[in-house]
């Protein structure tokens, strides 16, 4: 029985251009800025990821491990809309919209009962629904590695050499994405309630918010946002059950790096591991061994800085 | 974060009523009697599978310790017991040294290794240390298939290894004599836990868990019970990872990946945390419940598995050891 490894060593050299282009024979300033530029681009990925990391943390101080699973099925469904004939965007966003609900339920049926239950028990809830989503995954659609379409054209724009037009739509996807969740919290009632939910639980009852409702709308949106990350990945990366384990811990890194409890903060950290991630792997050490160094790199600055890049200092009350 | 507060019950419990005292002796009469049966009544590939079991409940020991009773989240220990079971290859395919004496010098490599590792650690708590351990999960694979230090590790291929024959000419087969030679050393460790967890050490580790800044006023020299911790977790589970070896009698960088680190973590909370019997049921089920899932459905083993992990969960948020816990009050207040 093959165990659904969530080794994210398959993950590696795969994201971005990495040292492919080292061999093209360009000048080393143009290489360098294509490596940076494809690391903004799967840092975007990776910061969609972070943030909607972050959205659960800052509700229920866990971490979703099931994050990066529910982003690959979510992407699942959308190539079997757009495999069964609908056009592209009409899949999107009602992938979204699936997602969306989807992540809703899974908080009302399976998260909610484990309220009260000790932090490792949610966790290992979390680890059961990754290998529930990954297993089923591959039982449906098989372990087969597929083609997932991008939504830009193939020739890169203004004919540049740094970037492809996919990567660059990429980036304004993940920009777009955020500007909205921006908007939504900071000038929407709705936005204000599941902030004031996540803030203070027993206050917010008292004036009237349904902090239950909150959560499952928190972990609807981070579904949202997880089959967006998808989506955008899913061309660089190819669609298999395994293809998000690379990226969540990238953007559970990220996420770390930026501050867990600041959205901010997350998306920063994301940009900041996909060009670490790129470089690192091109210059440094080779593809070989590109996962470990990012992560002994994030590890080190962790050391140094233990509550992230932009995080508060938690000061506790003794 | 308070991760194993069940456990106080289990401290505080024993010693004064003579009732109790007797069950459980009988108890743990009964289960010696059946784990010397055991070799005697499967068939050779079971009692390997139990030898393996016997392993992990080894390693779970030592991250219970760590996680269980330090409150030190750890996602990395499959690296720990990739470190145990490669210095036993190394040392037996390599150097020719026999089985049982590589045994203490895995547990000494790993205790120092742990160490060293915890002490950056201190700097990191909760979900940053789970981070930091992960990557190290992350990275063992592709450390042990590093081409520079190939000689030594067999690279890709990884090392094979001789079963051990059984000593003093002993009318028993191989696997029979390895599942002893492993039931021996687990209940060694599982003495020494008992003993290191029940006393001065053990009292301040948890006080550690609970209460970082109360136990330095105690006098508590947090630091370095914080990393001894490690070091001494990290040899429980490469002493597992050395007997694992042996039992498996392979050993390749694909094996201890990060499904085995997240497979102990998943044993020590089925198993029930800050419980020293919480290892033997979480490490049956990480064994066992694979192939039972595999049994119900081909297609999609570990859509099962996954569905018996919540499951677990709902039904016994404190793990196995505190739902026996449970039902055993309810036993003692019933009789009176």
């Amino acid at each position: 029985m093959s165990r659904p490894t969530p080794s994210p060593s398959t993950g590696e050299g795969r994201g971005g251009g990495g040292a492919r282009s080292l061999r093209s024979g360009r000048s080393s300033m143009n290489t360098f800025l294509h490596q940076v530029l494809s690391g903004l681009a799967t840092g975007g990925i990776y910061a969609s990821i972070a943030l909607a990391l972050v959205m659960i943390h800052q509700a229920t101080h866990l971490v979703n491990f099931a994050q990066g699973e529910m982003a690959m099925f979510s992407t699942y469904l959308a190539w079997a809309m757009i495999d069964a004939g609908m056009p592209y965007w009409g899949a999107f966003f009602l992938t979204i919209v699936l997602s969306f609900a989807g992540g809703i339920v899974i908080e009302r049926v399976i998260i909610r009962p484990m309220e009260d239950a000790p932090i490792l028990a949610s966790v290992i809830v979390f680890i059961g629904l990754l290998v529930i989503f990954n297993s089923v995954a591959g039982w449906i659609f098989t372990y087969t590695i597929k083609s997932f379409p991008s939504p830009f054209p193939a020739e890169p724009l203004w004919g540049n050499s740094y970037i492809s037009t996919h990567e660059l739509g990429a980036i304004a996807i993940t920009l777009i994405v955020l500007v909205l969740l921006f908007a939504f919290f900071r000038y929407t009632t709705l936005g204000l309630a599941m902030r004031a939910a996540a803030e203070n639980k027993t206050s917010s009852r008292l004036v009237g918010i349904r902090v239950g409702w909150m959560l499952a709308l928190g972990w609807g949106l981070a579904a949202a946002i997880g089959a967006v990350a998808g989506m955008m990945v899913a061309p660089i990366v190819f669609l298999d059950p395994n293809m998000m384990s690379g990226i969540l811990l990238y953007g559970f890194a990220a996420a770390l790096l930026g501050g867990i409890d600041n959205p901010l903060g997350a998306v920063l950290g994301g940009f900041i591991v996909g060009v670490l991630e790129n470089v690192v792997g091109a210059y440094v050490i080779g593809t070989e061994l590109k996962l470990t160094v990012a992560l002994v790199v994030i590890v080190g600055v962790l050391v140094v800085k233990p509550s992230g890049l932009f995080g508060r200092t938690l000061v506790s009350r003794v | 974060m308070t991760i194993g507060s069940q456990a106080e019950t289990a401290l505080a419990a024993g010693g004064d009523r003579a009732a109790p005292r007797f069950w459980q002796l009988a108890g743990l009469a009964a289960l010696a009697i059946a784990a010397c049966a055991v070799p005697f009544l499967l068939s050779n590939y079971h009692i390997f599978q139990v030898t393996l079991a016997l392993a992990y409940a080894i390693a779970l020991l030592g991250l219970n310790m760590l996680t269980g009773y330090n409150g030190q989240i750890s996602l990395g220990h499959g690296a720990f017991y990739a470190l145990g079971a490669y210095v036993t290859a190394i040392l037996m395919a390599k150097f020719g040294v026999a089985y049982w004496l590589t045994i203490p010098v895995a547990g000494a490599v790993c205790l120092v290794v742990g160490f060293l590792f915890g002490l950056p650690a201190l700097r990191l708590e909760g979900l940053y240390l789970a981070l930091a351990t992960f990557a190290l999960a992350v990275a063992t694979p592709q450390i042990l298939k590093y081409k520079l230090i190939e000689d030594w590790t067999g690279g890709v291929q990884g090392i094979v290894i001789t079963k051990p024959d059984p000593p003093f000419a002993l009318p028993i087969n191989e696997d029979q004599w390895l599942y002893f030679f492993t039931l021996a050393i687990a209940v060694a460790m599982f003495v020494f836990a008992w003993n290191l967890l029940r006393g001065r050490i053990g009292r301040a580790i948890v006080a550690i868990r609970d209460h970082p800044t109360a136990a330095e006023t105690m006098g508590i020299n947090t630091a370095l019970y914080k990393s001894l911790t490690f070091g001494v977790s990290a040899l429980f589970t490469g002493v597992a990872g050395a007997l694992g070896a042996i039992a498996i009698q392979f050993v390749a960088p694909d094996s201890f990946n990060v499904f085995l680190s997240i497979s102990f973590l998943v044993g020590i909370v089925i198993g029930g945390l800050a419980s020293i019997s919480g290892a033997l049921y979480g490490a049956l089920f990480i064994q066992f419940v694979p192939n039972i899932a595999d049994q119900i459905s081909k297609a999609a083993p570990w859509a099962i598995y996954g569905v018996f992990l919540i499951a677990f969960m709902y039904m016994m948020p404190t793990g196995v050891s505190g739902a026996v816990r449970a039902v055993w009050l309810w036993a003692r207040r019933r009789a009176g």
